[in-house]
């Protein structure tokens, strides 16, 4: 089993709503707290799992915005665990999820340096190194209504732009969406292997506008013949 | 499962279910509780607005329960201290309603306009009104004057649901979407699950909006208007319409005012009214019986297009001849807007071209069958799926109820209204057209003491007669609202409020009561002049204010807060009893009639009150009728008793579920005195299901509408017959122009606006600051616009959120910054005719050239809302109010004008015009600069440098 996300670019708005769910459960996960800093004075930051960028492509006014959210990929080939000096960064075996045991990590900042992602969050005040779980603690628990044994940010996405899934599982529906809609992995040629896909902003399918109506409106307005419609 | 990660433990866990009122969207959400601390907020997934999903606002209402801003009692000026310096004693609630009963009282007693209540954010109108009504006083109106009262008033003159909250897109059969400016927070979740629905059926989506930020982002076609030019543009897409004949003729004869006669007699008494028979009945020509005949009768058959003679000689045209004959003309053809709007007009006609192709070649027809109000079976509904939605950018203009009617035109003329796939009514709208309900105009009760008003203090004015002023043509409201300066004003205009009750214009009131309003910082134009009007002294009592009494109601620390004299502390919205009412902004989607509640999941921690419930108080303490028994003790013992067993008509109370004694009953029923309980059974909200038959075509679906009327939402059930023509604005032409056999005005200005504005067809003006700016010298337009992820002061101070978004920048088109010489992090004078600020400055590609914008309201005065006096938002936020002027630049001969639409009063924020220079070498900072405001006597103003939020009870030992 290789669980990840798939992010449909083509319908995600930069609503930020994935990344306070994400905070939100995460608050009190697994690994919590989620330490903030200076959340009421200057240039309040925090620890997050899940950020959106957003930039434009394009000129004016052929330009695009695009939002990007990120979070850790769930790379088969994760640098960050291979370079973890106490074993504390590990991938399971069991789902390909990525892992930091928080007893065992000592903030030493070598995975954040390997990750090329940007996805490793350093909690300064407990020391150690955060990062997104993929809501293992929600995914796994049999409390919760089968529906929402998910993310949370899959689960509140407003555009459903975020997907959970198998990727080993050919027929699981991230899986079919992947081939369906050309799904791509981010920065493959570094050769980290990432789980998580994006799925391209979709081609609009241009709308006829020929044959249409009569030209000549205004001239045949005088005299015109009233088409019978009974009421 | 890995040893490592534990599973959390779920025995000290509750899950609730309440509604969310982090923004207008209002959706359900499932709170879990850990030891009385919220674990974590979730779309309820069984609820209509929201089905499962929640925004950034939604699920960070965490740190809102956990502000540091929250008012924790009741508070008064320091007697001795200057207003305004934030120098408060706390006081007991029984001190504080003692107080404020009496000083109510008295003005109820002797003079009751002399109270002034306006309301912002909130979604309790019709409590508020009802209160007000009570009271007595005509000077109460909630926010929707500064917000879309444009969007609101013109669906409800022409079709008798509107955007905002009374309709929305029919995203399971649209084909084609254009959205006309921002339109984030209303509905920001039901539009996002929408466009994904749209994209992924392979729908087009089409922006038209001077910016691409947000949903714009996603448009498969960004059109980058000029601001204020919507209106133009649209009338321009019913050129290209009309001149192919690319139009319903069906949907036209059958549902609108199209084929009535107007009485063509320019320059006499009655001129532009329709033409219409003893009984009042409006007239058409019928081909088939070559004779005038009852437009609203059975088995008729109207001509559409004509020129006749009425009996008495008079000669008439039907409306769609002279709607055709207006925008045919070449002024509306697309090469000849084009400059003005920005859009080329290739552009404007395959627009047209694109909407008539889906509207008509790509029609959606259901096998449902249904009975339109004449009687006839249908077993098909036709969908012509072209949806649309419009807010605050074209609602913000002093032409956008105009602009908004020419949208609705547009639909209109498709027939792309309340059927599949278009844009489709709410419940309990559609409503006749206007609605049935005057504001109250009737001088001796607005001026009797003690006395109720005999009808609400807003509705909507049909001609002169419905305005409400004193027989010399004086306005009667505080706001001058319904004056011949601002005839339509159907929802207030809260913006002018304060300006008016300084300047003792039209009268001096007694005591000002806002809730939930940030009228001394965001939610105002003209930010610190209005400040300084906050402290001004009467000159005649030296003693006092020119506004002597100011009571803000709040359940935060705003800037607002700052000047109270009296602070009445609000809990939040996991505290209390709340109700989500039919009879006030409704949650229903377009398949069902829904209502909802909220009930306290938590107890609040500190000495505060619903807002509520102290309504309930103070009407019962002074005896207002509707709460007080027969012998004179009181009706309600609190608000859910009142909830329960306030009845507006027999059967008809706030709450729509479970009614009748056991519950049983749905939308009509008796009280029942277990309606709370069956709420939060049902996960607090209420939905009635439309059967297929009653889904579609509401306005003349006659099962549709038996049910409405039985149930009050329309008087009875008849069609409802949609206006392209508006007669009751020609009334008010003809008043201005003084052809009116009724009361006229005296001021030429007001009979200039009236005769100039009250087009009874949708027009385009230049807006009204514009015609008055030179634009040489102003050459931007200047806009803000709300972020997706927080919803004004109430959620920019959220500890989570400010982490994304805590200064906001003018953003500027990149080409344009270049040809400036100015580029990111410039900081910039930024001026326009009201004054000018400083800021710092971006560049982005997804800008008009022409315009300029910001976040609203980022900027924030220091050590307001809980944040140190140092917080971006003091420090580098700033604000664009200071630019905007509640009034129009001062003319010669002419009395000051508000600086709004001149038909509904709408405040026009978006007509701004600056300049823009760069700052010299060593200025930055925003500016103008305020002084930090002094912590609240609970508070140390100490706050952590680290916050480390969880429910689990192991982090919380």
């Amino acid at each position: 089993m290789r669980l990840g996300l798939v992010i449909d670019l083509d319908v995600c708005v930069g609503c930020h709503a994935c990344a306070i769910a994400c905070k939100e459960w995460n608050a009190s996960g697994t690994t919590a707290p989620l330490t903030d800093y200076q959340p009421y004075g200057a240039q309040p930051s925090g620890v997050w799992f899940n950020r959106i960028r957003s930039y434009e492509v394009g000129d004016y006014p052929n330009n695009k915005t695009i939002n990007f959210p990120m979070s850790c990929m769930h790379c088969e080939d994760a640098d960050c665990v291979t370079v973890c000096p106490t074993g504390a960064s590990y991938k399971r075996a069991e789902d390909g999820i990525v892992l930091v045991d928080q007893t065992k990590c000592m903030g030493c900042n070598y995975c954040s340096w390997a990750c090329p992602y940007g996805a490793r969050e350093l909690d300064r005040e407990s020391g150690t190194m955060k990062k997104c779980t993929l809501c293992v603690d929600r995914i796994y628990d049999t409390f919760m209504p089968v529906e929402e044994r998910q993310p949370a940010c899959v689960l509140t996405c407003p555009a459903h732009a975020r997907m959970f899934g198998d990727m080993d599982d050919a027929n699981s529906a991230v899986s079919v969406v992947i081939r369906e809609r050309g799904g791509y992995q981010l920065m493959p040629e570094l050769g980290y292997n990432p789980t998580n896909h994006y799925l391209p902003v979709r081609k609009a399918v241009p709308i006829a506008t020929e044959n249409l109506g009569k030209q000549g409106f205004k001239d045949r307005l005088k005299g015109i013949v009233n088409k019978v419609v009974k009421r | 499962m890995n040893a490592i990660v534990k599973i959390e433990n779920h025995d000290n866990q509750e899950i609730k279910f309440t509604t969310c009122y982090m923004c207008a969207c209002r959706c359900g959400i499932k709170v879990t509780l850990e030891e009385n601390k919220v674990r974590f907020i979730q779309g309820n997934r069984n609820h209509p607005t929201n089905q499962g999903v929640l925004c950034a606002k939604g699920s960070a209402g965490i740190m809102k329960q956990y502000s540091a801003a929250k008012l924790r009692k009741p508070l008064m000026r320091k007697p001795g201290s200057e207003r305004g310096a934030g120098e408060f004693v706390e006081i007991e609630w029984d001190q504080a309603l003692d107080m404020l009963t009496e000083r109510l009282s008295h003005i109820r007693a002797t003079n009751p306009s002399k109270l002034a209540f306006f309301t912002g954010r909130d979604q309790m109108q019709a409590l508020t009104g009802l209160w007000a009504q009570q009271f007595g006083t005509p000077n109460w109106a909630a926010h929707g004057g500064f917000c879309s009262v444009n969007m609101a008033a013109a669906g409800l003159y022409s079709i008798g649901f509107s955007f905002w909250e009374f309709g929305a897109p029919d995203w399971d059969y649209a084909k084609y979407f254009i959205m006309w400016g921002v339109a984030e927070d209303h509905s920001s979740n039901p539009i996002k699950i929408g466009l994904e629905k749209l994209k992924r059926h392979g729908g087009k989506f089409v922006s038209v909006n001077p910016v691409r930020t947000g949903y714009s982002a996603i448009a498969d076609e960004w059109i980058p208007i000029k601001p204020g030019m919507d209106g133009l543009l649209a009338l321009s897409v019913v050129h290209v319409l009309l001149s192919r004949e690319l139009f319903d003729w069906e949907f036209l004869i059958r549902y609108t005012n199209s084929a009535w006669l107007v009485v063509d007699t320019p320059g006499q008494k009655g001129h532009g009214l329709f033409l219409r028979d003893e009984q009042g009945n409006p007239l058409i020509w019928d081909m088939e019986k070559s004779a005038f005949v009852n437009a609203l009768a059975k088995d008729i058959t109207p001509a559409l297009f004509g020129d006749f003679v009425a009996p008495d000689g008079r000669p008439v045209r039907t409306v769609m001849t002279l709607t055709a004959e207006r925008y045919l003309d070449e002024r509306y053809a697309p090469e000849n807007v084009a400059q003005e709007c920005g859009v080329t007009a290739e552009t404007i006609t395959r627009m047209a071209l694109e909407m008539a192709h889906v509207a008509f070649k790509e029609t959606v027809e259901l096998d449902i069958k249904w009975t339109d109000s004449w009687g006839r079976e249908h077993d098909k509904v036709i969908g012509r799926p072209v949806a649309m939605y419009a807010m605050r950018g074209i609602a913000a203009h002093s032409n956008g109820f105009h602009a908004c009617r020419a949208v609705h035109l547009i639909q209109i003329m498709l027939g792309a209204l309340d059927g599949p796939g278009n844009f489709r009514a709410r419940a309990p709208y559609p409503k006749p057209i206007p609605p049935h309900q005057l504001p109250e105009n009737n001088i001796d009760i607005i001026n009797a003491p003690n006395t109720p008003l005999s009808k609400t203090p807003l509705g909507f004015p049909m001609r002169p007669e419905d305005l409400v002023i004193d027989k010399q043509g004086n306005p009667l409201r505080i706001d001058k609202a319904y004056s011949w300066e601002i005839p339509i004003a159907s929802h207030g205009l809260m913006h002018m409020v304060i300006t008016n009750a300084t300047n003792h214009d039209p009268y001096p009131i007694d005591t000002l009561l806002l809730f939930m309003a940030n009228m001394a910082w965001n939610s105002t134009m003209n930010t610190k002049n209005v400040q300084d009007m906050l402290r001004e002294k009467d000159p005649a009592q030296p003693d006092q204010h020119k506004i002597p009494f100011l009571v803000v109601v709040d359940a935060f620390h705003s800037e607002m807060v700052n000047f109270a004299d009296l602070v009445l502390p609000d809990t939040t919205y996991l505290e209390r009893y709340d109700t989500i009412s039919l009879l006030d902004r409704p949650i229903s989607e377009p398949d069902a009639a829904a209502d909802a509640i909220r009930y306290p999941l938590l107890k609040a921690d500190r000495d505060v009150r619903p807002w509520q419930e102290v309504l309930v108080e103070l009407a019962s303490r002074m005896k207002f009728p509707a709460f007080t028994q027969a012998d004179g003790s009181r009706k309600f013992k609190d608000y859910p008793d009142f909830i329960v067993n306030y009845e507006r008509a027999p059967g008809i109370g706030f709450l729509a579920g479970w009614r009748g004694k056991n519950g049983e009953k749905s939308l009509k029923g008796e009280p029942n005195p277990k309606q709370w309980e069956k709420y939060i059974e049902n996960e607090s909200f209420f939905a009635h299901h439309w059967p297929d038959n009653q889904k579609y075509n509401r306005f003349a679906n006659k099962d549709y509408l038996d049910v409405a009327a039985d149930v009050g939402f329309v008087g009875k059930s008849e069609p409802i017959t949609m206006q392209i023509y508006s007669e009751p604005l020609q009334k008010f032409r003809l008043a201005g122009q003084g052809l009116y056999d009724g009361p006229q005005p005296t001021n030429p200005v007001d009979r200039e606006r009236l005769a100039t504005y009250f087009d009874p067809l949708p027009m385009w003006y230049k807006p009204l600051e514009q015609q008055r700016v030179d634009e040489h010298e102003y050459p931007f337009f200047a806009l803000t616009q709300r972020p997706m992820l927080m919803y004004h002061s109430w959620d920019s101070q959220n500890v989570w959120l400010r982490q994304i978004l805590a200064q906001n920048y003018m953003y500027m088109n990149r080409g344009q910054a270049e040809r400036m010489n100015l580029k990111d992090f410039d900081w910039i004078w930024v001026e326009s005719h009201n004054g000018k600020i400083r800021c710092q400055m971006r560049t982005m590609e997804g800008t008009q050239e022409n315009t300029v914008w910001t976040w609203n309201a980022i900027g924030k005065q220091g050590g307001a809302w809980g944040l140190k006096p140092e917080a971006s938002e003091a420090k580098n936020g700033f604000l664009l109010n200071h630019l905007i002027s509640e009034l129009l630049p001062a003319k010669k001969g002419e009395r000051r004008i508000t600086n709004s639409d001149p038909v509904t009063g709408q405040a026009a924020w978006f007509d701004l015009r600056v300049k823009i220079t760069k700052a010299a070498e060593g200025e930055t900072g925003s500016w103008p600069e305020f002084p930090a405001i002094k912590p609240l006597p609970w508070d140390d103003g100490e706050r952590p440098d680290t916050l480390r939020y969880s429910s689990r009870p192991e982090d919380n030992k």
